[in-house]
């Protein structure tokens, strides 16, 4: 912790000038999204990431407010099986997402003409273009902005944990002992409330950049509207001769990574597990749903289409 | 009753029976409660099995709605009338048709609500559906069918 804290000072002195120098394009890109209501987007060039883990921090310190305080003890909750999250004693965990850590840094050693390498890889949550967890959040507690940003409104989420279920990565968290299954029947409803990263969606209001993308002294991040961001990451995929993750997983995102490397290779390095978002290929998880729903329409046909087949029967029936 | 009156009635309310479980399946509850743990009902905490299964059955229930009213209109009209808890029950699957309805438009990319009317009609359909099945329970009850001979 020591190490990090000095290199993160040493950072933040030789970089800010920096960093304040390329946030001004990126910023009015993202002021004129907002203003022509298009979504916004983030480009994440993995080849610049040092995993100096500064977003990380800036994150912790910019969304402190929204980090849940929990009562302790925790009401008894029914049947038994319903397992108690609790992040709270363990707010300093950054090597993986929790309820009080929505970006961690993953790392992947590699071979990149022939030499080994570590890749280090921002996660967070996606921002799906349409996003499982907004959609098929029972409550609604889950909402999309109109410039994409997903986010969990903490007054009504009750902590069923379904977002994080529906989500390809698998990213909300869950801490128990908060929000609105407090005052309604907390033995048998609920379990808290479900955290994630909401791409500081009120800075952005605010007309300020996302913290992470503040922060970083290496200017992993860009932020403009998505259309033009993805024709960003597309002409540095060709300059590096890179690949691209994002565009088109779960029908597409609004966070798009450029890596050196395929994301197959890159996925296998950073290894498996229950709480290690993946980079591997997604399909459009809503896409089932909505083809059916397209198929819907023809309900009313069919049915209106059998009664007149039968009126037509009957009227056969009658002329004989 | 005919056999085809009496088809459509199984067809309806197995359609029913379904889209209950299926809606109430969007609820992380099944598995909760020990329900998805019955063999055979693993499915009923498969949120996009769920979700894909609500929409097949919304899609037969639209179908057995147009056809029985178009019947009614075109045929059974002539020897038959709509009861009043006829009415209550149409009205209320109506308004499930529309509430289910916008809430699939909902579900595609874009969607023009606001997330206050998101939680709106999250709400609104559940306690339709609720109302329609404690109401067809009552009916069932006290015997009062859709439509009487006048």
């Amino acid at each position: 912790m020591k190490q990090q804290i000095s290199r993160r000072a040493f950072l933040k002195g030789s970089v800010t000038a920096a960093c304040s120098a390329v946030a001004g394009p990126s910023l009015a890109r993202a002021a004129k999204a907002l203003e022509e209501k298009v979504p916004l987007a983030t480009l994440l060039d993995i080849s610049k990431c040092i995993g100096c883990e500064e977003c990380v921090y800036a994150c912790q310190e910019s969304n402190a407010d929204k980090y849940p305080n929990p009562e302790k003890p925790f009401p008894k909750m029914y049947p038994d099986r319903v397992p108690v999250m609790d992040w709270s004693d363990k707010r300093d965990v950054t090597d993986r997402l929790t309820p009080y850590n929505w970006l961690y840094i993953q790392s992947a050693t590699v071979e990149i003409d022939g030499v080994e390498q570590e890749l280090s890889i921002p996660r967070r949550c996606m921002h799906c273009t349409n996003p499982p967890c907004v959609k098929l959040c029972p409550w609604g507690a889950s909402k999309q902005l109109n410039n994409g940003i997903s986010r969990i409104d903490s007054d009504i989420c009750m902590g069923g944990s379904k977002c994080k279920a529906v989500c390809p990565w698998h990213i909300p968290q869950r801490q128990t002992g908060v929000g609105l299954y407090l005052d309604i029947l907390p033995a048998f409803a609920g379990n808290g409330v479900m955290y994630k990263c909401d791409r500081c969606y009120d800075r952005i209001a605010k007309g300020e950049m996302p913290a992470c993308i503040d922060a970083c002294p290496e200017n992993v991040q860009t932020i403009g509207p998505r259309e033009e961001i993805i024709q960003q990451a597309h002409d540095l995929a060709r300059e590096m001769n890179g690949y691209i993750y994002g565009e088109m997983e779960n029908g597409g995102t609004n966070t798009i990574y450029v890596s050196p490397v395929p994301f197959e290779t890159l996925n296998k390095a950073i290894g498996t597990g229950k709480n290690t978002p993946h980079l591997s290929s997604v399909e459009d998880k809503m896409a089932t749903g909505n083809n059916l729903a397209r198929a819907m329409l023809l309900a009313p046909l069919a049915g209106t289409a059998a009664a007149v087949a039968k009126l037509y029967q009957l009227s056969k029936k009658e002329e004989k | 009753m005919t056999s085809g009156q009496r088809l459509i009635q199984y067809t309806y309310r197995l359609t029913l029976l379904f889209l209950t479980l299926t809606g109430f399946g969007q609820m992380p509850i099944f598995k909760r409660y020990y329900i998805a743990d019955i063999p055979g009902l693993a499915w009923l905490a498969q949120f996009y099995v769920t979700h894909a299964l609500h929409y097949f059955f919304a899609a037969l229930l639209i179908a057995l709605v147009f056809y029985s009213g178009f019947d009614y209109l075109f045929e059974r009209k002539k020897q038959h009338q709509i009861s009043v808890p006829g009415i209550i029950k149409s009205i209320f699957l109506g308004l499930l048709i529309v509430s289910g309805g916008l809430m699939v438009m909902k579900n595609f990319t874009g969607t023009p609500f606001s997330p206050m009317m998101i939680s709106m009609l999250d709400l609104t359909h559940m306690m339709l559906c609720m109302g329609l099945l404690f109401y067809s329970l009552y009916t069932a009850m006290v015997d009062k069918r859709w439509v009487y001979i006048p």
